[in-house]
């Protein structure tokens, strides 16, 4: 486990009631005096896992900088939200170019700092899987393979959720989306497609890969404080559910992204040079059905008839997952 | 200094000059030798200090440049032809975010079908992208409008495409003057962006606009443009005064003086035509030239100006707008329209305007072919629109084909 080794379970989470802790032991979020660089009064909708994680990395990054960061965003949902003109919700130095360049525009930013002998200054590009495992891809490999300075995250919310929730590299299988419907013999997205771009980037054997959900606060916020202690080009792969997109309801996007790791959908781990160094552990199995019933992208499983081969095909990528990060300690 | 050396490698000796900060560069030809000659000097450490970014691809080269830009350094880059429409999102996202970086353009045709030779196509594509447009005519001229583009650019936050054309300039030997260190120094300061990514002032930059105030964001920016028609000859007068050279302005009028024809042109092929109209004022011909300089922002008054009392005009084109015809020949045609007015007001004529369509892909303009169309532009038998040298034979062989394969 890389991120503590407190262990209160107060709130039946991995949350902690940090009024238990020493304020130095405390998250950025439960600081008071906590930056809000992504400010409220924006436009997300209620619930929504980006605004949430966003916040939250950039806050990190913020603490863990000493507030000298310069953040490059993508087109898409966060930069709609946070910056409609003359308003704008964030409090730290901001740039949004397009939505399939913000790993070079993070990259030139890099580029000019150091040239500038401010490299104490850094830079955080930022977008949704569309930006990042699609569009942005080229890009984001390049940034990766001349190993710049810039911690690039990705929001994954599994979809194109600013333009009404189309399908992405990053969708699951089986998932509905504006152009997977759940029509057809094969409702939803196919499977055997999608890329799984953490991998890709511990490929480019760059300093530091990691995943994440909003489910984990703690773990979040230390993984950005460790990509800020290293230099060249990092990657964070964050889950974030979308209340829109996922048809969940606004108050359960943690409980969303919870099941998404517990259920070894989303297996969340750190890896440095190409190899992995540690993975948090499922610390609660359950069955994918949990998670599926939740949302109702994958309602279309629980029709009548109810689709238990897919639930069954989706349940084994999960045991892959496990099988294959470990998630699972030896006794089960 | 005076030296023989080839286009590419002056540019990218007179690019080092102005001291960029960061350059980011894709290889395309005719380009490639400029980018070449700019990593050795960063790489040498002759260029210092530099950053001298290997990108991906012209849309990471274009985009890099618009990172560092914002963060407040001078940005850099080179393509050509299909390299800049790779990066044509985010050359019009340059210019709609005023970032004042300079691009050289080394122009070459656009494919289908691929042709790595010299004509306009490629920065004619680009010609709304809210970009400055300044076309070299020789490899000198090439040499101090890159001194120059960073001057206007800065000057006015608008990012400027200098252009030459491919090979004709970028792989010719010529004699070139390059200046002293210390005189561009001089002549250009160091970058002070409008705005620029600082934590210590954090702004949020590249914000959605919408209805309400689209217009007025896209309104101010042509307004930046119009002040271009007045930053750039005064940089040129400026330039001159300095380096003791004339070099770009808007416009370049050459023997026009009483001239009743004048062809209008841009880029090598003034060099040409100058030699061929000195030829013909040999013979007692009032035939004279107008160079442009400045496409972008088009300078109508000067073009108009310069153009009083021609009777003949023939727009010479490195480009074609398929199903159109010439695209300079529509912009001299609006600066007319008060001409003609004027004109017609005064004895009742109208100027002839003509578009000949010229050097594309790569053919020679020669002498010859010149002299041929001013022959028929002076005894008013010019068609409305030309094809300088088209192979009759080949279009006919090929429509034959295409007949036959449509009875199929
Ligand atoms: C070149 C280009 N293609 C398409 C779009 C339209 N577009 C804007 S945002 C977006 C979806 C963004 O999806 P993602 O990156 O996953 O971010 P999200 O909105 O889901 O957070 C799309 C398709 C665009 N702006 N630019
Ligand atoms: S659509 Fe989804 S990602 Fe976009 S603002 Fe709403 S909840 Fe957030
Ligand atoms: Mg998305």
């Amino acid at each position: 486990m890389p991120a503590q080794e407190i262990k209160f379970y107060q709130t039946g989470s991995l949350v902690v009631g940090n009024r238990l802790l020493d304020p130095e032991r405390r998250t950025v979020q439960a600081d008071m005096r906590r930056p809000n660089t992504l400010t409220s009064g924006h436009r997300a909708c209620q619930g929504c896992g980006e605004a949430l994680g966003a916040r939250w990395v950039v806050d990190a990054a913020h603490r863990a900088t000493g507030g000298r960061l310069v953040v490059v965003n993508a087109t898409g949902c966060l930069e709609v939200f946070s910056t409609p003109y003359p308003e704008t919700s964030w409090r730290v130095a901001w740039l949004h170019s397009l939505f399939g360049n913000a790993p070079a525009v993070a990259s030139g930013v890099a580029a000019a700092l150091k040239v500038k002998g401010r490299t104490d200054v850094r830079v955080v590009g930022q977008g949704g899987d569309g930006g990042t495992v699609d569009i942005g891809f080229a890009c984001l490999s390049g940034m990766f393979e001349r190993n710049d300075d810039v911690l690039f995250v990705c929001y994954d919310n599994q979809a194109y959720m600013n333009t009404g929730v189309q399908r992405s590299g990053a969708t699951p299988p089986a998932a509905r989306t504006a152009t997977t419907q759940a029509v057809g013999p094969e409702p939803g997205n196919p499977f055997g497609q999608g890329k799984n771009t953490p991998l890709i980037a511990m490929a480019h054997e760059i300093p530091y890969v990691a995943t994440a959900t909003v489910a984990d606060l703690r773990d979040l916020e230390y993984k950005v404080h460790r990509a800020m202690e290293l230099r060249g080009a990092r990657y964070l792969h964050v889950l974030v559910p979308c209340p829109l997109g996922w048809v969940t309801p606004s108050s359960d996007t943690i409980r969303v992204a919870r099941l998404a790791k517990e259920s070894g959908l989303f297996p969340v781990f750190e890896a440095e040079h190409g190899e992995i160094t540690s993975v948090s552990k499922i610390r609660r199995k359950v069955p994918v059905e949990e998670y599926l019933r939740a949302q109702g992208r994958f309602a279309h499983l629980f029709g009548d008839p109810p689709r238990a081969d897919v639930i069954a095909a989706l349940q084994e990528v999960a045991d892959r997952n496990i099988r294959r990060f470990g998630l699972l300690d030896e006794e089960g | 200094m005076l030296r023989q050396m080839e286009g590419s490698q002056a540019v990218a000796e007179a690019v080092a000059l102005c001291r960029p900060e960061v350059i980011c560069a894709y290889p395309i030809s005719p380009q490639t030798h400029i980018v070449e000659g700019l990593s050795r000097l960063v790489k040498s450490g002759a260029l210092a200090p530099c950053e001298y970014v290997n990108v991906e691809s012209e849309f990471a080269a274009m985009s890099v440049a618009i990172g560092a830009s914002a963060a407040g350094a001078r940005a850099y880059t080179a393509t050509s032809s299909q390299g800049l429409l790779y990066m044509t999102e985010a050359v019009y996202n340059a210019g709609g975010l005023g970032l004042p970086i300079v691009m050289t353009v080394a122009n070459r045709a656009l494919g289908a079908p691929i042709n790595i030779w010299n004509d306009h196509s490629d920065a004619m594509s680009q010609r709304d992208a809210g970009w400055l447009q300044l076309y070299a005519e020789d490899n000198q001229e090439a040499v101090d409008l890159h001194i120059q583009a960073f001057r206007i650019a800065e000057e006015l936050s608008l990012p400027v495409m200098v252009c030459m054309d491919g090979f004709v300039l970028t792989h010719a030997y010529e004699r070139v003057d390059l200046p002293e260190q210390r005189q561009v120094d001089d002549f250009l300061p160091p970058f002070a962006p409008r705005q620029v990514l600082d934590p210590n002032d954090p702004v949020s930059i590249g914000a959605m606009v919408g209805p309400e105030a689209f217009t007025e964001v896209r309104y101010l920016a042509h307004r930046r443009h119009l002040r271009a028609l007045e930053v750039i000859p005064r940089v040129a007068g400026e330039f001159a005064d300095a380096f003791g050279r004339e070099s770009g302005g808007l416009v370049r009028p050459y023997r026009l003086d009483d001239a009743d024809t004048a062809i209008v042109a841009m880029g090598s092929v003034l060099g040409t035509l100058k030699d061929v109209v000195d030829e013909r004022r040999g013979h007692g011909e009032r035939v004279g030239v107008l160079g442009i300089t400045a496409f972008r922002p088009f300078p109508f008054a000067e073009v108009r100006r310069a153009l009083r009392g021609v009777r003949r005009v023939v727009v010479l084109e490195r480009t074609l707008s398929v199903g159109v015809g010439g695209v300079v020949t529509d912009h001299v045609r609006a600066a007319l329209d008060g001409a003609m007015r004027e004109t017609s007001a005064a004895n009742g004529a109208a100027p002839y305007l003509w578009t000949v369509i010229a050097g594309l892909g790569g053919r020679p303009i020669t002498t010859a072919s010149l002299h041929e169309m001013i022959d028929r532009a002076v005894t008013e038998r010019l068609e409305p629109l030309t094809f300088l040298d088209l192979r009759r034979d080949l279009v006919e062989r090929e429509a034959h084909r295409e007949r036959a394969a449509e009875r199929v």
